[in-house]
């Protein structure tokens, strides 16, 4: 168990790999959800990305929008893109933005020529797209060329005592074989912030890492709310877990033993010379923190989970790992990995490290993860504030 | 490994509380911690679903609960060594308006 098979993936035109081959008709706004939607039916094996905004935002929330829709196309696991949007100026502004990686891209706008006519348009193109991408085939890949991300959800106190342990040991495997990990989940740092600030590489990455989390803390703590129910969530709460700082510990015991190099803003993309675990600014709503994370170019990603979140993503495998014996054997079709046996001490941690790498091989390589097969495929945008 | 599962882990030894592996009734339990997997003997005064926690130690109000050796929020409440502890006697220290 554990020892490394051939890694195949994608590689894309701009060196970056993936390990799935989608191609998206991806909306800009939520006007243009029906037409893309249609393209999909039109076209069977292409993926449509319906979104509820893209209207009227402005400023750092406009330009977040933008940033991921454009890491989206970007993204390794999506060979080509259709953008379908309302008005052709921004279309062409996306469409621009994933055209630099020299991926296939084409852009329609539907004011003055109406969905039917923008339907079949974007279809023939979609499926010159389709059976390109079907040609393509998986070359040999190293965990050196990978974006894996990590995030929990729906956690319990089984979270920080088994499946986030599991998952430090494949975050902690894949940096040290050269790859890249993002972590996330601002607020659900907070009690435990210290112990991420001490791992990072240097001064100017500790002070950016506590700027990025004293922001986002000050919002949350200025609105004087409640949390108790939304932060640590009424499911973490049924799970045992009382407080966000407990909630935060065991959030951080997923996150390996490497340094932190380096802070990300929502949806930024590292540095392809610079591989590690950085931190990435980000809600710890699930499905707003991965599509993030995919945006930024994670292609796959772990999330381990106590009560049983079911979130999936479009165009990244979100694997799904238990230590709740409960959770593992009632939401079986969700669970890809069940390490509730470490509880009983059945294993160790290692041997539960190399279960979690064969699962990430596997998943890597085509086999499709639960979420992929139960068709979840949430892309949920972070809005920053009100639209104009 | 031949270990009989615990019936509750701590995760360091000192923590003043444990998380139920299984549903658990009250009486003596046996236990360990997960990092110096010192074994130990505890006694639940209440019944407690898996995942939830009870006291190793008196707390009085104020206390602090210790948890991978770290605060994680304090007693809300006075709570008995045995006591089942959730949102009803602990909570935040960093989040004052978080109550349940």
């Amino acid at each position: 168990m554990g020892s490394k098979p051939r890694l195949m993936g994608y590689r894309r035109e701009n060196g970056a790999m993936g390990i799935r081959n989608h191609v998206i008709i991806l909306p800009l706004d939520d006007l243009s959800n029906a037409a893309a939607e249609a393209v999909a039916k039109v076209i069977p094996g292409t993926l449509a990305l319906p979104h509820a905004f893209g209207r009227l935002q402005f400023g750092e929330d406009l330009q977040l929008t933008f940033d991921t829709l454009i890491g989206t196309g970007v993204n390794a696991n999506v060979a080509a893109v259709v953008v379908i949007g309302i008005e052709p100026k921004w279309t062409q502004r996306v469409a621009d933005g994933i055209a630099k990686t020299g991926k296939p891209v084409a852009a329609f706008s539907i004011e003055g020529k109406g969905d039917l006519q923008v339907i079949q348009e974007a279809s023939r193109v979609a499926a010159m797209f389709l059976q390109d991408a079907s040609g393509l085939v998986r070359t040999e890949a190293e965990m050196g060329d990978m974006i894996m991300s990590i995030k929990c959800g729906e956690s319990d106190t089984t979270s920080g005592l088994g499946s986030c342990p599991t998952t430090s040991q494949a975050v902690d495997r894949w940096v040290d074989a050269g790859g890249t990990v993002f972590f996330g989940e601002t607020s659900e740092l907070t009690g435990g912030e210290h112990l991420i600030a001490e791992r990072c590489i240097d001064a100017a990455t500790r002070d950016l890492f506590q700027l990025t989390y004293d922001n986002y803390i000050k919002v949350i703590e200025a609105t004087g709310a409640n949390l108790l129910g939304s932060q640590p969530t009424q499911g973490n709460i049924a799970g045992g877990l009382t407080t966000i700082e407990e909630k935060a510990l065991g959030n951080i015991a997923k996150t390996g033993s490497v340094p932190v190099v380096g802070v990300l803003k929502p949806a930024e993309m590292p540095s392809a010379s610079k591989p590690g675990l950085y931190f990435m600014d980000s809600s710890s709503a699930a499905a707003e923190c991965v599509t993030l994370m995919a945006a930024g170019g994670a292609v796959i990603h772990l999330f381990p989970t106590g009560q049983g979140n079911v979130i999936g993503n479009p165009i990244v495998p979100v694997l799904k790992l238990t230590a709740n014996i409960k959770t593992a054997k009632s939401m079986t079709e969700h669970i890809d990995l069940d390490v509730s046996g470490l509880l009983r001490y059945e294993y160790d941690l290692t041997k539960a490290g190399d279960m979690m790498m064969d699962v990430i091989y596997d998943t890597v390589n085509g086999r499709l993860c639960k979420a992929e097969v139960m068709g979840h495929r949430e892309f949920t945008f972070t809005k920053l504030y009100i639209s104009a | 490994m031949a270990i009989t599962p615990p019936q509750f882990l701590l995760h360091h030894d000192g923590d003043n509380v444990a998380v139920a592996m299984t549903d658990l009734q009250p009486g003596t339990l046996q236990g360990r911690s997960v990092k110096e997997g010192t074994e130990s003997t505890a006694v639940l005064n209440h019944a407690i679903p898996l995942g939830h926690k009870f006291a190793l130690t008196d707390l009085a109000e104020g206390d602090s609960i210790i948890k991978y050796g770290i605060k994680v929020g304090l007693a809300s409440a006075a709570i008995k060594k045995g006591d089942y502890i959730h949102t009803h006697n602990m909570r935040s220290y960093r989040w004052e308006a978080s109550r349940a």
